[in-house]
């Protein structure tokens, strides 16, 4: 994407190296085993120039998005020039009686929705895997492994000749029903299960008199509820992100989510120069809903991580 | 965003191999042999159609108001390449394409050859308007034979020259009438510290508009094969004409649309860009430092006194195979692409520069521009497509012959190869894609 490939990386201006220095050189307090400072320095160097190389293109973006479109290609790309955000943002939101809002609700229903629904399969069929004794369980399990395998993007085509078939594409379910399934979920809340939740418990819980079903929703779902935030986000951003499905199921502007619309437009820059601005601003606000969903579940998933890597 | 599109080709690429596979076997009998018939249905319909052009939509109300019985529903998505054409062509194989689609000249083969058009030539409102439209612009919905028709021509891109008047002034150069001239011109520009123009290693259809103009063909279709002329005298004549600029380092190459590209010519840098007419948004955009010094003349000429133009984009809109109202999506595409109040709509909110005689003469595009110091640059582009050279073809692979050609002008530009050896390459590949697909290639 062209807004991407703007800012060269390599250069170095005032306003933000110190910053992105100071925040990967503010990095050796812990109290690992001693090492030369050579390797140590080199290390932080290593890290320095990671951090510039994440930071630089949202710094650009960000920078970007406040300016006016005669602006964008006179001034320095990485320093603010005259501040147009606000103007920007309401340019943006009235673009096409707001069509931009519309799609950024669908991939909050398409992201939300389907990643809540995705993590509660893969979180009974996980736990089921784990927790249950049956006939050709390794072979489900192994099918599903083999699910993980199997790019997004190669089912993509299929899926679209299936839901032609049972006239579903163009519609929220073709981008949906697909988004709520979730291999590599059934395998981590399997693994965690596993892991977390006792025979003991259960057994205990049977003894009281609990059904399977209030056992998993009242017990267990606790015990494995890192994993499950997890599994959530995770899909959550997959969903977000995915990009290709959208473009062969959608022909509806209604039903595009922010991803697919903000392609779309930026697919016709060359002829229609007022969208560049657009798809900028577009691309920076689409990321916020991102961002709040991981500020509000970091708690959970620095556990969940946690915890899955050292059992 | 070159990068993009690339990746999405590719993964399109890999995922219709794939659906092929799958499908080939319950595939049958799905579209018919037999052309449809051209008549009204006698009852509401309501069509769909596909189009990526931004505001289009404001025409189609005006139609939808105006027609309670025919309702035209409008999709969108990315522009052509950039997947849309990938979606009808999984639309016609999954069985439900649109009623009408926006097609771009030069992909039109490609879908006449995957047997994915109607042909409007049974439809008499269609056929009678063909003198309404630029004798070239319907030899592209043609495709040069008699009794065939796959779309209604909407737009097109005459290419004249957009200069720096204010910089050729100051240092003196008189603005090239001539190949020959716009040389020499090149030379005094270097000196005075700019250069004269960008030559893009990724806009493989603006060198196309200089071959055209030049009196080039790439391809030829007699009914039965294809010819391909990637090397014809014409082709290579244009490209030893630029690799000499881009070797003498009389021209920049930046790839287009990007930011750095886009500074070249706000910077004053570039002083003049052989474009299409819809180029002129993009400079005022682009370089919106230069507002008022900019001005538009006819084409540099190969011969003294020529009068040849060459083109850039535009679009048809075709109707798809398989389509049950082929009656009124061809009365639809007939009036978005004649009547005065939908040309009108279509160049205000989408810019679109129409492919009739009479569009031509909109208010609109009779006005001076403000950008352009009022000059009634609309003028000259409309003189240029008078000039266009009808009898341009295009193939039916485009897309891979953009693609390799292209690898061998971004070569060609950091000088390892030159453009000729792109040109023989993309010949070879093309020929060779066409022969892979089973369409008869002439030797």
């Amino acid at each position: 994407m062209s807004t991407a490939t703007g800012p060269d990386a390599t250069s170095t201006s005032p306003a933000v190296n110190p910053r992105a220095l100071a925040r990967g050189g503010s990095a050796p307090t812990a109290r690992g085993p001693r090492e030369s400072i050579l390797s140590r320095t080199g290390a932080m160097l290593v890290m320095a120039i990671f951090t510039l190389y994440f930071l630089v293109p949202i710094w650009w973006l960000l920078v970007a998005s406040t300016k006016s479109r005669g602006d964008l290609f006179s001034t320095n790309p990485l320093w603010f020039a005259d501040f147009q955000l606000f103007q920007n943002i309401a340019g943006l939101f009235s673009y096409r009686d707001g069509v931009y809002l519309r799609w950024i609700l669908n991939s909050i229903l398409y992201a939300g929705f389907g990643a809540v629904v995705a993590t509660l399969l893969a979180g009974m069929c996980g736990y089921a895997l784990a927790k249950y004794r049956f006939p050709g369980r390794e072979t489900i399990f192994n099918v599903v492994l083999g699910g993980v395998l199997v790019p997004a993007t190669a089912l993509a085509l299929p899926l679209f000749l299936l839901f032609s078939r049972v006239q579903l594409t163009d519609t929220f379910w073709a981008v949906f029903l697909p988004s709520v399934v979730s291999p590599f979920g059934v395998y981590l809340a399997r693994v965690f299960a596993e892991a977390s939740v006792p025979d003991e418990l259960l057994e205990a819980s049977r003894l009281d008199g609990a059904g399977e079903l209030r056992t998993f929703f009242t017990v267990s779902i606790r015990l494995m509820f890192p994993a499950l935030i997890t599994v959530f986000l995770f899909q959550f951003v997959t969903i977000w992100n995915n990009f290709f499905l959208p473009l062969i199921m959608l022909r509806s502007e209604d039903l595009f989510p922010v991803t697919y619309g903000l392609y779309a437009w930026n697919s016709t820059i060359n002829q229609f120069p007022e969208l560049r601005t657009f798809v900028l601003v577009g691309s920076l606000l689409s990321i916020v809903p991102l961002i709040i969903t991981f500020l509000l579940l970091q708690r959970y998933w620095r556990t969940g991580l946690g915890t899955g890597a050292l059992k | 965003m070159r990068h993009t599109k690339r990746a999405v080709t590719a993964a399109l690429l890999t995922s219709v191999a794939l659906a092929m596979t799958a499908c080939a076997a319950g595939d049958s009998g799905s579209g018919g042999g037999e052309a449809a018939a051209c008549e009204p249905a006698g009852e509401d319909v309501t069509l769909t159609f596909t189009s990526w052009i931004p505001g289009i939509e404001d025409a189609v109300a005006i139609w939808n108001e105006e027609n309670p019985d025919i309702q035209v529903e409008v999709q969108t998505g990315p522009s052509g390449n950039a997947g849309t054409y990938q979606n009808f062509f999984n639309q016609l194989e999954a069985g439900n394409a649109p009623d009408l689609g926006q097609i771009e000249y030069d992909a039109l083969p490609n879908f006449r050859v995957q047997d994915g058009l109607e042909n409007l030539a049974a439809c008499e409102d269609v056929v009678a308007a063909s003198d309404q439209f630029l004798d070239w612009t319907w030899s592209q919905v043609t495709l040069g034979t008699e009794d065939e028709v796959y779309g209604v021509p909407q737009d097109q891109g005459p290419m004249a020259l957009f200069y720096r008047s204010d910089l050729f002034e100051q240092n003196g150069i008189e603005v090239p009438t001539t190949w020959e001239e716009y040389r020499e011109a090149a030379v005094k520009v270097r000196e005075a510290g700019g250069y004269i123009t960008n030559f893009s290693q990724t806009d493989i259809n603006q060198f196309a508009g200089f071959v055209w103009q030049a009196g080039g063909q790439w391809f030829a279709n007699d009914g039965d094969a294809w010819t391909v002329e990637l090397t014809s005298d014409e082709s290579v004549k244009v490209a030893d004409y630029w690799q000499d600029l881009l070797e003498n380092d009389l021209v920049s190459s930046y790839p287009a649309w990007t930011d750095e590209w886009n500074n070249a010519y706000n910077s004053g840098e570039v002083w003049t860009w052989n474009s299409a007419v819809w180029g002129a948004n993009s400079i005022s955009s682009g370089a919106p430092d230069t507002a008022g010094n900019w001005s538009v003349a006819l084409a540099p000429q190969w011969e003294d006194g020529g009068t040849a133009a060459g083109n850039w984009g535009g679009s048809s809109i075709a109707v798809f195979k398989g389509t049950d109202h082929l009656y009124e999506a061809a009365k639809f595409a007939l009036w978005l692409n004649t009547s005065e109040e939908a040309l009108t709509s279509l160049n205000q909110t989408a810019a679109i520069y129409p492919a009739t005689t009479a569009g031509l003469e909109l208010p609109t595009l009779t006005e001076g521009v403000e950008f352009y110091g009022g000059q009634p640059i609309y003028d000259v582009f409309a003189e240029a497509a008078e000039q266009v050279n009808p009898d341009f073809v295009w193939g039916p692979t485009m897309t891979q012959t953009y693609a390799d050609v292209s690898d061998g002008f971004k070569a060609a530009a950091s000088g390892t190869g030159t453009l000729t050896e792109a040109l023989e390459k993309g010949q070879e590949s093309t020929i060779a894609t066409l022969e892979a697909q089973s369409i008869p290639v002439a030797e």
